[in-house]
């Protein structure tokens, strides 16, 4: 299976399930956000988990026949075949409100920064790693991002397409 | 202008109509519920200082009269989307249901598709197709801003849709918003008429005739679909009409449109059409101070 591959397969549910050890389960989908950023898994009832490309999953919520080759699948949604699991700046703004762990906020320069593209020195007592960005928006935290943690500094992860100054 | 002449005759007002023409528009926003809230937006909004009247049709609209939507931090969250005042109305009129299937047949670059998945409450499917590869990437860019999740996209020409994918089940109800000659972005693009002819609008009309067909075969017994262009021309518009009522079951049924309008005309040059075609309606840009549009209502009969 090739990146340019418009073939889109359901992800098995569960490890017996699998042919090919390297692909995610969906079991190990829920897993990852629960234990990374604590969202219980019933937050994503009734929605189906599929795999394009190497490692790229969407997450739609209908169950058409698998494979099914068409341009797109509800939204991108989690990087996987690679040693850190990335979610998609899509997916955390869609489903951040129900992470409680590995979730930094920030205030109004540093949002700006981060949407910007750029890093930035913070302050993080916690994990190393993917987090969660989440900033002051009408009156409430809202995530707005991923940004990637390491050696004191905030790496936006923001993609260049989506890089605004705002 | 001067293509407009040709409207003199069937256009009440007409001098109004090119006056309206000639004005530009301002910007328009929907507020996107999937993610956002109206109240949030409104907060949102006035915390950056954006200046914003209220649509008196449609609560989730916002007129901008001295912004364009694009770099905000509302924007960026996917809580609003930049859509022109009468861009929203067939996705009102389709008036889709939480959890039922519906068809977006010319879907890029996906204003009205996200617009159907919210009214739907992002529940069920939208299976969005369109033909140009480059406006399916404007397509996917947008559904992903906006955080819907129950989008299919396919790469296809409409008239020869494809139920394969979907295991062949049918549809409660499509979205035929066809590619037109646009006169009625005149305020929008000033320079839409520059490649105005005739024979473009003719041969336009023979794609939207093939994509509305196949959007009443694929839809089932006691579905709905919407036909809509934002153009003035009846070759586009009654002329396609009145060749699917020939062609397939269906009927052209009246609803209700809170904006001024004229109805569909029935006489156009040495054409007569069929008289269910004056249920479609007609918006002129001097009728609500909007852009132009052209709007019907069909419903295949139940079995």
């Amino acid at each position: 299976m090739s990146d340019q591959s418009t073939e889109f397969t359901r992800l098995p549910e569960t490890d017996e399930a699998r042919d090919d050890p390297e692909r995610a389960t969906r079991q190990e989908v829920l897993g990852f956000w629960a234990e990374r950023f604590g969202v219980p898994p019933e937050t994503f009832e009734g929605y189906t988990f599929w795999e394009r490309g190497a490692g790229k999953l969407w997450l739609y919520q209908g169950s058409p026949p698998s494979p099914v080759d068409i341009e797109g699948l509800g939204m991108t949604f989690l990087r996987t075949r690679q040693e850190h699991w990335k979610p998609t700046l899509e997916a955390v703004q869609r489903f951040g409100e129900h992470a409680s762990q590995n979730v930094i906020h920030l205030d109004a320069d540093a949002a700006r920064a981060f949407v910007a593209g750029e890093d930035q020195e913070l302050d993080w007592d916690g994990d190393w790693g993917y987090l969660v960005v989440t900033h002051d928006l009408a009156g409430e935290a809202e995530p707005v991002g991923v940004g990637l943690y390491v050696y004191g500094e905030l790496r936006s992860q923001v993609p260049k397409g989506r890089r605004r100054e705002v | 202008m001067e293509p407009l002449d040709r409207y003199r005759p069937i256009i009440d007002d007409f001098e109004a109509f090119i006056d309206a023409c000639e004005r530009p528009l301002p910007s328009a926003i929907r507020v996107n519920t999937i993610k956002a809230t109206v109240e949030r937006v409104r907060t949102a909004l006035a915390d950056a200082d954006i200046a914003y009247d209220p649509v008196d049709w449609h609560d989730g609209l916002f007129v901008l009269p001295e912004d364009s939507p694009g770099a905000n931090w509302p924007y960026f969250h996917g809580w609003i989307h930049g859509q022109e005042e009468v861009s929203v109305i067939p996705a009102t009129v389709l008036d889709p249901q939480p959890g039922e299937r519906v068809w977006d047949a010319c879907a890029a670059p996906g204003s009205k598709t996200t617009q159907l998945a919210a009214l739907m409450e992002d529940t069920g499917e939208v299976v969005a197709t369109d033909n140009n590869l480059g406006r399916i990437s404007a397509l996917r860019t947008n559904t992903e801003r906006l955080g819907a999740t129950t989008v299919a996209v396919t790469h296809e020409d409409g008239r020869n849709h494809s139920l394969k994918p979907f295991g062949g089940e049918g549809y409660d109800r499509a979205l035929v918003d066809v590619p037109c000659s646009c006169e009625g972005t005149i305020r929008k693009n000033p320079d839409t008429l520059e490649d105005w002819s005739l024979s473009h609008v003719e041969g336009i009309s023979g794609v939207q005739k093939g994509i509305l067909k196949r959007a009443v075969e694929v839809t089932e017994p006691g579905g709905t679909v919407v036909y809509s262009t934002c153009t003035f021309a009846p070759e586009e518009n009654e002329a396609v009409l009145d060749y699917v009522l020939d062609e397939v079951a269906c009927e052209i049924v009246d609803y209700d449109l809170p904006l001024d309008h004229a109805p569909g005309i029935t006489e156009w040059q040495d054409e007569r059409f069929d008289p269910r075609v004056t249920n479609a309606k007609r918006i002129y840009p001097h009728h609500n101070d909007t852009g132009g549009f052209f709007c019907a209502k069909l419903e295949v009969p139940a079995e």
